[in-house]
């Protein structure tokens, strides 16, 4: 669990297109030079929506919307079957708002007006001309890495549920002592896609809160609340229910994970987020800070970020073969530092190496995620 | 006193170099910077990073001024239990930190005047020094109010000892504070300079409980000022209130009659907060994600959906799909006065370095500084909205965190603290 409740790297992801979008023409000249091209007024009013051209290049528009009417309104550029290319909300009267949104192809639009923000509004066409026929090809190494990709998350959710239910029914029997065992090798296969779990807010800070993310007022479930009982108060009278809860939440993110699609650049933002949950959250031995265990839960980050670059491998090696090649050695320079601290099928406690051994961790997860931060230019471009 | 003479001018020419630094400074904010009028502009220039800022006057300084390039911030403990030592004390610290924001010795003659055979009674380092644009402010934290000194009954009620926040990691011994005297000025070394003769005055009276150097101001606080960056690269305090902002620091920064105990009035209540940046793993977020969670465009500054960096922010706009442009989780979304029934808050903060951890990463930040009418109804329920849903919470830690009361400014002849010891 991070600091942040929700959605990280994937959340960002989402986001990409359209703010790398805006990041292009950021910087280009709102007037425009070439004819069909500046910014067009809009003139909204209570009955009426006068859009001062009704054809444009294509690129990025920018519409001056003024309300020139009484009522809040709106205004909309729709693609073909309403397709929203782009709005701007809650006009009020005698403001002017501007909306600029990115139209790369050439075709038929439609504008909207919607005096008091309701119905279909008062429409128009709108043409956009020239523009480059964007490729269609979806590339079929990319399409299998997340195919493989999502194969993997399938499965460490199975053994998850497996695992957890183990645990659980450790806790509601009062074995501690055997609970205690469980408790890092059931968290692995969590650690391991958590950036998944992210994807849905509410579910992440139910099964991965840390005592100092909860707010006064908070109800505190999930892995670490039985941490806590476990190492230091003893279990409570609602333990066994924090525990079947825990079973329950769990079920809730396969049912929810069941239905997600990757793209290819959550695969690259997943293993930077990963290995960032380790630079940030483990490094410093926040994460399980009753039981130690910290090593665990790093081992299962490195291995889930290590999976989402296997799947992508294939691409990376046909466009960047230096940089698998850099990972693969940063990866192994990881590995061979957690090897070196494995205790039987576990690992030495946190709180039992010394500065030299955390600095040297710090290095190498600090020196593996530079190159795997690059991955995401390398897997998105075109 | 001839043998002081060689390093005396020595000093001097230090001082000199460290005002042509402040003066690139400045140039920047006049908007020359990069233009070929630095040169004829210079002159007026180097007397505004060098003058000196009025001590007295209806507020503090160090709140509205155009913020200084650097700063030095101390907070103490109150070791004394006799109130008129402390009340002595506030006096010393007056007219010692009066002279020094107008460039003299904390005492004067006090460097190199006295007897051979006493410590010297200025600690020297800002001799020849100009004024640098040196402001002093003090505030009185909420731990002030308890038995010791029979205040309690003058605590304000907006002196709130501040929530825990989602995700906060407060260090003990970077929060909290009986007293705090913020020092901003444009040489690094006058600032430090007040603050070590303050401390030095305190002692046996005040012990420093923490301190924090600021190197680069992250708001500017007056329309005159370009903004600057912080350490995440992006410009910060666009949306800032600012000196010219009359109205709205009525409204929302400084205390007005009725709000609570009268000696508070005119005053401002000022938040402070270490903010460690995760700044290594920043390092390695693509540019779109570090725009989409500031939600602006990290070169010009420009609200994402927008041109320039003064446009408005507007929360309305929303891409293709329907997707807000301004994300829900965005910084400027979440901090924005519509998204939070219109409050606003002054921000004068600083970006800091404290060397690094220990395991290979820079121990760096923004060290926050806001002032607020009421931080109840203003801080308070800003920061729960951006520790609760803040995108930028992935790569940020709060360290530390303090709250002080800054009464109003002295008028002639008052001392610090005089509404409220007198």
């Amino acid at each position: 669990m991070t600091p942040s409740p929700a959605r990280t790297a994937f959340a960002a992801a989402a986001t990409f297109a359209l703010t790398a979008a805006l990041a292009a023409c950021g910087n280009s000249d709102p007037s425009g030079s070439a004819g069909g091209s500046g910014a067009i007024a809009v003139d909204a009013k209570d009955s009426s929506c006068t859009v001062a051209r009704t054809s444009a290049d294509a690129g990025t528009l920018t519409f001056e919307v003024t309300n020139n009417g009484t009522r809040t309104t709106e205004f909309y550029l729709y693609g073909e079957g309403d397709r929203i290319m782009g709005e701007v909300e809650n006009i009020g009267p005698g403001l002017k708002r501007t909306l600029r949104v990115e139209v790369p192809d050439a075709g038929k639009y439609t504008t909207a007006c919607k005096p008091g923000m309701q119905g279909d509004g008062i429409r128009a066409d709108f043409t956009v001309t020239g523009g480059a026929q964007r490729q269609a090809s979806t590339d079929t190494k990319l399409a299998e890495a997340t195919k493989s990709y999502k194969r993997y998350v399938d499965n460490q959710i199975v053994a998850l549920i497996s695992e957890t239910q183990r645990f659980a029914d450790a806790v509601k029997a009062g074995k501690v002592e055997d609970a205690k065992k469980l408790y890092p090798v059931t968290r692995t296969y969590y650690e391991r896609i958590e950036p998944v779990a992210e994807k849905f807010g509410e579910l992440d800070p139910k099964l991965d809160l840390r005592e100092a993310d909860l707010e006064s007022g908070d109800k505190w479930t999930g892995y670490h609340r039985l941490e806590k009982d476990l190492w230091v108060t003893g279990l409570k009278p609602d333990s066994k229910a924090i525990a079947d809860q825990l079973v329950t939440d769990v079920k809730d993110l396969q049912a929810k994970a069941a239905s997600l699609e990757y793209t290819p650049l959550d695969l690259a933002n997943g293993a930077k987020g990963l290995l960032d949950e380790v630079a940030t959250g483990k490094i410093t031995g926040e994460e399980d800070t009753f039981s130690h265990t910290d090593l665990w839960d790093f081992r299962a980050n490195v291995d889930g970020s290590q999976a989402a670059i296997a799947a992508l491998r294939p691409v990376i090696t046909e466009r960047n073969a230096a940089l698998g090649t850099e990972i693969d050695t940063k990866f192994a320079a990881v590995d061979a530092l957690l090897d070196k601290q494995q205790v039987g099928d576990g690992y030495k406690l946190y709180d039992k190496l010394s500065k030299d051994e955390v600095k040297e961790f710090a290095t190498a997860v600090d020196a593996l995620g530079e190159p795997i931060s690059k991955v995401a230019e390398v897997v998105s471009a075109k | 006193m001839s043998e002081a003479q060689g390093p005396l001018s020595r000093r001097r020419l230090f001082g000199i170099a460290g005002a042509g630094a402040a003066v690139a400074g400045v140039g920047a904010a006049a908007g020359v910077f990069g233009s070929k009028t630095l040169g004829t502009s210079d002159q007026p220039v180097e007397q505004a990073a060098a003058a000196s800022v009025p001590f007295r006057g209806p507020h503090q300084a160090g709140i509205v001024t155009p913020a200084q390039d650097r700063m030095h911030f101390v907070a103490f403990d109150v070791t004394t239990t006799d109130r008129a030592e402390l009340v002595e004390m506030l006096r010393e610290w007056t007219t010692a930190a009066e002279r020094m924001t107008t460039g003299q010795e904390a005492v004067p003659n006090g460097a190199v005047g006295g007897s051979e055979h006493a410590p010297p009674a200025d600690t020297g380092e800002a001799l020849d020094l100009p004024a640098s644009a040196l402001t002093l402010t003090i505030g009185f934290g909420p731990s002030l109010f308890d038995k010791r000194f029979g205040l309690a009954k003058l605590r304000p009620p907006a002196l709130i000892d501040l929530p825990h926040f989602r995700a906060d990691e407060l260090d003990p011994a970077r929060s909290g504070g009986d007293l705090c005297v913020q020092a901003c000025a444009n040489d690094p070394q006058v600032a430090v300079h007040a603050i070590r003769n303050l401390a030095r005055i305190g002692f046996g009276k005040v012990a420093v409980r923490w301190s924090q150097l600021g190197f680069g101001r992250t708001s500017s606080t007056s329309r005159s000022q370009s903004t600057p960056r912080n350490l995440f690269g992006f410009k910060d305090g666009t949306n800032n209130l600012k000196a010219e902002d009359t109205a709205d620091l009525s409204q929302h920064m400084w205390v007005q009659p009725g709000d609570g105990p009268e000696w508070m009035t005119g005053g401002s209540y000022m938040v402070t907060r270490r903010i460690r940046m995760h700044i290594e793993t920043w390092d390695r977020a693509p540019l779109a994600e570090q725009q989409a969670i500031i939600g602006r465009a990290k070169g010009s500054g420009a609200p994402l959906g927008q041109v320039d960096e003064f446009d408005p922010i507007d929360l309305h706009v929303r891409g293709e799909g329907g997707i807000p442009l301004i994300a829900e989780d965005a910084h400027v979304r979440l901090a924005a006065a519509e998204s939070l029934r219109g409050v606003k808050i002054l921000r004068r903060g600083y970006n800091f370095t404290d060397g690094s951890d220990g395991v290979g990463h820079l121990d760096a930040g923004l060290f926050f500084v806001a002032f607020n009418r009421d931080s109840r109804t203003h801080f308070v329920p800003m920061q729960k909205a951006l520790a609760d849903n803040d995108a930028m919470m992935e790569y940020v830690q709060h360290t530390g965190s303090a709250h002080f009361a800054v009464p109003r400014g002295l008028g002639k002849g008052e001392y610090w603290g005089q509404t409220l010891f007198g």
